[in-house]
C-alpha cells in the first residue's frame, strides 16, 4: 500500500498496465515527455519509450480516430483527452465508429480503447475547461461510462477499464484530483493523503465497472451521487444531521440498478445530484429509473440538484456549482415530514 | 451596410457559390480538361522527399495510350496472367454490380451502390498491395473483396440482410466486413476510416511489423475534419499507409467544386502536409497499379505515406436512392475522356494478342452466371423484407461483449412483441 492523490493513483494504474500488457499503449496532447497537464502520464514515456507513450496533433478525431485504428490492429490504447470539454471534435469517431464497431461487424472488429479525460469545475477553468458532458455518453448505446471518487477507486475503475473489451470513457473529476471537496469553497482543501481512500495498492487490482458503492449507511433518504458530488453529499448530509445513504454510483453505463432499487425502497426518497447542466442531464435518466422501480415505495417526490442549465461561467463559477446551500434546500425539501 | 466614404469606391463583395460546367441537357464539352499524354511522367524513387516531387500532383500518371499499349516508366510490366486477373476480377465486379442493383429494383433488397466506371481504383489498387496489408475502404471499394477472393454470396446475404448475413442484419447493404481478408468494416460515416487506417499504420509500424495500411475515401469527402487530422498524423508519425482519394467528380449532386476542386488537384493536398502525393489516371488500371506499388514499397520501406488521388468518374447514379439526370448532363458519361477501365484494359490485352472479343464475350457470359448463382443460393437464406431472419437476441448482442441488466430486459420487450406482432 501506498498513500496517493488521485493523479498518482491513474499513474499508477496506467503504468500497472503498460507493465502487464505491451500492447497497451498512451496517446494525447502533452502526455509524452512532460507526463500531461495535469501529471497524468508523468515518468511514463521514460520508463516504457516513445512508441508506448507519445504526444500527439491538437485533434481529438485524430487521436480517438487513431486509437480505433489501433484497436483494429490489436493494440488497447488509453488516449487522454485533455480536457472534457475538448472532445467534441471526436464525439463522431468516438460515438459512431469506437462504440458502434462491435455491432457493426458482429464482433469482427473491436475498440477495447479507455479515453481519459478531466471534468468537471471549481477551478476556475472558465466554460472550456469545466464542464460535465457525461451524458452526451450515457446516451450512446455501446459505450461505457465511468467517474471515480477517490484514489482507491480510481485506479482500481481504470484497470478493470484499460481491461474492458468495450470502449469506455473515464471522465476524471479534476475538483478532486488533489483532495476531497466538499463544496464549502472556502474552506481549505485536504490533501488525500488525509483520507483513508488514498490508501492504494502498488500492484494490479480491480474495481469492478457496473458496480455502485454505499459510501454512507442510512436510512432517511438515498442521495445518488458521483465523482466530486460524492465528497459534496457526504458533507452536506453531515451538517443538515440527516441519516442519508450516499451512493456513489462510480460507472453511470451500465448504471448499477440493484442497489439503487435497495436502497430507495428502504430510504422512500431520493435525492439526485450532479454537477452538469439540468436538462436531459444524467439525473433524468436516474430521476425516471427510480419512478420506473420504486414508486410504491416513495414517501415524497424524486428530487434533483444540479448545475444550472448556462454554459460554466468564470467569475461566477461558485454561484453555478450545486453547492451546500442548493443541496441542503433540496434534503429539507425531501425529508421535511420526517422532522415535523 | 456600413455607410463608409473611405471604402465608397470599392465594388460590393460578391459570394462565390460554385457551379459546375454542365447540367442536364447541356453539350459537354471536355477541351479544357488538361489530359496529359500516357507514359509521359516520369517516375521519381520512391525514397524521393515529397518537396522533390511535387510536380506530380497536377500531372497525371497514365500507362495506356491510345493505342492500348502500356508505355512510360510507371508501366508496371505485369504478365499476361496478373493483367488477365485484373480484368475477370473487374469485369465480374461489373456484373455483379449491375445485377445486385436489379435485385434492388425487383424490391430484395433496400439499397445498393454501384462502383461502375471505377473499377480500376479498387481492384488494381488491392493487387498491388500484399493480401495482409490491412484495407480501410469507403462504401465503393466492393473490387478489394473480389480480389481477395470474398465469396460472392457472402456478399449477396449481407445485401440481402437474410439469415445467413454475417453481419447479422444490423447493416446498410453493402457495409461488408472481414476481418479475414484484412477489410474493415464499411462506415456510412464518411472518411472516419481515414485516420483510422493511419492508426493502424501507426501499431504495425510500432510493433516492427511489414504490413502497410490503406484507405480509400472520396473527393467529397476530403473536405471533413477526419481527412485533414488523418493526413497531419500520417505526416507526423511517417505511418505506413497509402491515402487513396477516388475523384469521381460528383458527391450525390454537388460537384468536386465543393470540395475545392476549382483551386486545387486533390493530390495537392498533399503538399502541404509535405506527403508524397501522386495524381493517377483513375480509369487506366495499370496506372494505378503502378501508383499504388510505388506507394507500398515507399510505404514498407519507412519512407512513410502516400496520397493518391485517382482521377475518374462515376458513370452512374450515387446509389439506388439517386438519380443523377436531375442534376448534371448525360453526355458526361459518354464523353469523359479517359474512357472506360475494363474496356481500355481489354483493349490492351487483345493488343498484346492474349485476349479477344470472343473470349471477352465467354468472361462476360461466365461473370453472369456465377453472379446469378450467388443471388440463387443467398435468395434460398432469405431475402430482406420477406419473413424475420435473425432471433430479436441479435439485436442487442455486440452492443457490448457481455449484454447489461438493461439491454436484457429490453431483448425480452422485443421477444415479447414478437409474439403479440408475429405470432407464431
Amino acid at each position: 500500500m501506498a498513500v496517493m492523490n488521485m493523479i498518482e493513483a491513474i499513474n499508477s494504474g496506467l503504468e500497472t498496465m503498460m507493465q502487464r500488457d505491451e500492447n497497451v499503449v498512451i496517446m494525447g496532447e502533452d502526455v509524452g515527455y512532460f507526463g500531461g497537464v495535469f501529471r497524468a502520464t508523468a515518468g511514463l514515456q521514460e520508463k516504457f519509450g516513445k512508441t508506448r507513450c507519445f504526444d500527439t496533433p491538437i485533434s481529438e478525431c485524430g487521436i480517438i480516430g487513431a486509437a480505433v485504428g489501433m484497436c483494429a490492429y490489436g493494440l488497447r490504447p488509453v488516449p487522454e483527452i485533455q480536457f472534457a470539454d475538448y472532445i467534441y471534435p471526436g464525439m463522431d469517431q468516438l460515438i459512431s465508429e469506437a462504440a458502434r464497431l462491435r455491432y457493426r461487424s458482429a464482433a469482427e472488429f473491436t475498440a477495447p480503447m479507455t479515453v481519459r479525460s478531466p471534468v468537471g469545475g471549481g477551478i476556475f477553468g472558465g466554460q472550456t475547461h469545466s464542464q460535465s458532458p457525461e451524458a452526451m455518453f450515457t446516451h450512446v448505446s455501446g459505450l461505457k461510462t465511468v467517474i471515480p471518487s477517490t484514489p482507491y477507486d480510481a485506479k482500481g475503475l481504470l484497470i478493470a477499464s484499460i481491461e474492458d473489451n468495450d470502449p469506455v470513457l473515464f471522465l476524471e473529476p479534476k475538483r478532486i484530483y488533489n483532495g476531497p471537496f466538499t463544496g464549502y469553497y472556502d474552506n481549505p482543501v485536504s490533501p488525500w493523503s488525509k483520507f483513508p481512500e488514498a490508501e492504494v495498492p502498488e500492484d494490479h487490482y480491480t474495481v469492478p465497472l457496473g458496480k455502485a458503492k454505499i459510501v454512507r449507511e442510512g436510512d432517511a433518504v438515498t442521495v445518488l451521487a458521483y465523482g466530486t458530488m460524492v465528497h459534496v453529499a457526504k458533507a452536506v448530509v453531515e451538517e443538515h444531521g440527516i441519516n442519508a445513504e450516499v451512493i456513489d454510483l462510480r460507472t453511470l453505463v451500465p448504471v448499477d440498478i440493484e442497489t439503487i432499487e435497495q436502497s430507495v425502497k428502504k430510504t422512500g426518497r431520493c435525492l439526485i445530484l450532479h454537477e452538469a447542466t439540468r436538462t436531459s442531464g444524467f439525473g433524468a435518466e436516474l430521476s425516471a429509473l427510480v419512478q420506473e422501480r420504486c414508486f410504491y415505495h416513495l414517501e415524497a417526490p424524486i428530487e434533483r440538484v444540479t448545475g444550472f442549465d448556462t454554459p460554466y461561467p468564470h467569475s461566477l463559477e461558485w454561484a453555478y456549482f450545486p453547492g451546500p446551500v442548493r443541496i441542503g434546500e433540496a434534503l429539507e425539501k425531501i425529508v421535511g415530514d420526517l422532522k415535523s | 451596410m456600413v455607410d463608409d466614404k473611405r471604402k465608397s469606391n470599392l465594388p460590393p463583395l460578391t459570394l462565390h457559390i460554385p457551379e459546375p460546367k454542365f447540367r442536364p441537357g447541356d453539350v459537354v464539352d471536355y477541351s479544357d480538361l488538361d489530359i496529359p499524354q500516357a507514359g509521359a511522367q516520369a517516375r521519381p524513387d520512391i525514397n524521393t522527399a515529397p518537396k522533390d516531387m511535387r510536380d506530380m500532383v497536377d500531372d497525371m500518371i497514365r500507362v495506356l495510350d491510345d493505342d492500348h499499349k502500356a508505355v512510360g516508366p510507371w508501366d508496371p510490366k505485369l504478365d499476361d496472367e496478373i493483367l488477365l486477373k485484373m480484368l475477370r476480377t473487374m469485369v465480374q465486379v461489373r456484373t455483379f454490380d449491375d445485377r445486385l442493383h436489379r435485385q434492388q429494383r425487383q424490391g430484395k433488397t433496400s439499397f445498393y451502390m454501384k462502383c461502375t466506371g471505377e473499377e480500376a481504383t479498387s481492384v488494381a489498387a488491392a493487387m498491388a498491395l500484399d493480401a495482409d496489408d490491412m484495407c480501410f475502404p469507403s462504401y465503393r471499394q466492393q473490387g478489394i473483396l473480389f480480389v481477395r477472393g470474398y465469396p460472392m454470396i457472402e456478399m449477396v446475404n449481407q445485401i440481402f440482410s437474410n439469415k445467413a448475413d454475417k453481419l447479422k442484419g444490423r447493416q446498410l447493404p453493402i457495409m461488408y466486413s472481414s476481418s479475414e481478408l484484412n477489410f474493415f468494416t464499411v462506415s456510412g460515416n464518411l472518411t472516419t476510416q481515414y485516420p483510422q487506417a493511419v492508426g493502424w499504420a501507426m501499431a504495425s509500424a510500432s510493433k516492427g511489423d511489414n504490413r502497410i495500411a490503406a484507405a480509400w475515401c472520396g473527393e467529397g469527402s476530403t473536405a471533413e475534419g477526419d481527412f485533414h487530422a488523418a493526413m497531419t498524423f500520417a505526416a507526423v508519425y511517417n505511418a505506413p499507409v497509402i491515402m487513396n482519394v477516388v475523384n469521381n467528380q460528383w458527391a450525390i449532386s454537388s460537384f468536386s467544386g465543393f470540395a475545392g476542386a476549382e483551386r486545387a488537384t486533390f493530390a495537392a493536398r498533399g503538399a502541404g502536409y509535405g506527403i508524397a502525393a501522386l495524381r493517377v489516371d483513375g480509369n487506366d488500371p495499370l496506372a494505378v497499379y503502378a501508383a499504388t506499388s510505388w506507394a507500398a514499397e515507399r510505404a514498407r520501406t519507412n519512407h512513410g505515406p502516400t496520397l493518391i488521388e485517382h482521377f475518374t468518374y462515376r458513370a452512374e447514379a450515387h446509389s439506388t436512392s439517386d438519380d443523377p439526370t436531375a442534376y448534371r448532363s448525360a453526355q458526361e458519361r459518354e464523353e469523359w475522356p479517359l474512357g472506360d477501365p475494363i474496356m481500355r484494359l481489354k483493349r490492351h490485352l487483345i493488343h498484346r494478342g492474349v485476349w479477344s472479343a470472343e473470349q471477352q464475350e465467354q468472361l462476360d457470359a461466365e461473370c453472369l452466371e456465377a453472379v446469378k448463382d450467388a443471388v440463387q443460393e443467398a435468395a434460398k437464406n432469405g431475402i430482406l423484407g420477406h419473413g424475420l431472419h435473425q432471433p430479436f437476441e441479435t439485436m442487442f448482442q455486440d452492443v457490448f461483449e457481455e449484454m447489461p441488466w438493461h439491454l436484457k430486459e429490453q431483448a425480452e420487450q422485443a421477444n415479447k412483441e414478437r409474439e403479440i406482432k408475429w405470432p407464431s
